[in-house]
């Protein structure tokens, strides 16, 4: 069985409980996908498949990876990713769908994005350092002060955190709640933020290590006011 | 439709048109315990925040003399509706200079119903 689909971030909206409770809500449109290349325990050493995300415009590659999609029979794709199969189930093959109709309403996902790129950063938006006052005659801001002694040890030591570029790179947020499954259009929407801008590219799978979900306590009725 | 509309569209409500200056009686339903009640809130939208289902809207009222505002969900599922009992003319939309007047001071000229806006 595939544990995963990729998907693009559309954006965020709010859902209302029943109670009118909002959840922070993320809708992703995950698939539908098709399987690339099937990975298997003899020939590579480890079981998954290599999915590519089905989109309108269909993908323009080059010959060597044209022959990749013309081996498993299946039209190009802009996207490829890879997930793992859950042990035991259906055996999958090249050119197989996935559905977003995979994952349930309430259950835990992991979501793995490219988060959003800052540049190139100061230590306080970096490393969170406090920094010095603003005003009062202070004359030390925002630099990150002294990076160590003197004659010796006549270097900075390694690790010294400094300035430099944040954000950007791959991101995983754990067991996010899915609110709501829409096969019809493709859309999964789970509960608050995942990686990266509107439009970024997703993997969402099924959480690694799933958190129990937390069945709402009766509340115990409050007595003497009406 | 793009897809957040997919997402949003069933969860909007029928809400009257309600503008900033409008005096409105919201039915908002209260839990006690296991038992469900509705409390009116009555008072002047003195702001609108549009935006799908997270449009809101600000309605403030005087109550033993101290100024209270809440901000409500427009679609929030425990509004069980919301009535527009008057309109009052008013020239902007955000009506926060309200809170620094009481009394007299305070009374807003009637007018702009429906179709007017």
């Amino acid at each position: 069985m595939v544990t995963g689909i990729i998907g693009r971030k559309i954006g965020m909206t709010q859902i209302f409980d029943t109670d009118g409770t909002v959840h922070p809500a993320t809708v992703i449109k995950a698939g539908p996908c098709i399987v690339v290349q099937a990975k298997t325990a003899s020939a590579d050493g480890y079981e998954a498949v290599q999915l590519g995300l089905v989109e309108e415009r269909p993908a323009k590659v080059g010959k060597p990876l044209a022959g990749h999609y013309k081996k498993a029979n299946v039209p190009p794709t802009r996207v490829r990713r890879e997930v793992r199969l859950a042990a035991g189930g259906d055996a999958v093959t090249p050119g197989d769908r996935v559905l977003v109709s995979i994952f349930a309403d309430g259950e835990r996902v992991d979501v793995v994005g490219v988060g959003r790129g800052k540049g190139f950063q100061g230590v306080v938006k970096r490393h969170h350092f406090a920094g010095g006052a603003a005003t009062h005659g202070s004359m030390f801001h925002r630099a990150p002060g002294s990076i160590g002694a003197s004659s010796f040890p006549s270097r900075v030591v390694k690790g010294m955190r400094a300035a430099g570029r944040i954000g950007g790179g791959r991101i995983t947020i754990r067991n996010l709640k899915v609110l709501r499954v829409d096969p019809q259009n493709h859309l999964l929407i789970v509960q608050g933020g995942i990686p990266g801008a509107p439009t970024g590219y997703v993997i969402v799978r099924k959480a690694v290590a799933a958190k129990k979900i937390k069945v709402a306590q009766v509340e115990k009725p409050k007595k003497g006011k009406k | 439709m793009s897809a957040i509309e997919l997402v949003e569209k069933p969860q909007l409500t029928e809400r009257p048109a309600m503008k900033s200056g409008d005096t409105v009686r919201v039915h908002v339903k209260v839990r006690e315990g296991d038992k469900e009640r509705i409390q009116i809130f009555e008072g002047v939208v003195i702001g609108m925040h549009r935006g799908g289902t997270r449009a809101s809207f600000t309605v403030r009222k005087v109550s033993f003399g101290q100024g209270v505002e809440r901000i409500f969900p427009l679609h929030s599922p425990t509004i069980q509706k919301v009535e527009v009992m008057r309109s009052a003319k008013v020239r902007r939309a955000k009506l926060y200079y309200l809170r620094d007047l009481k009394g007299k001071a305070a009374r807003m000229k009637e007018g702009a119903r429906e179709g007017k806006s």
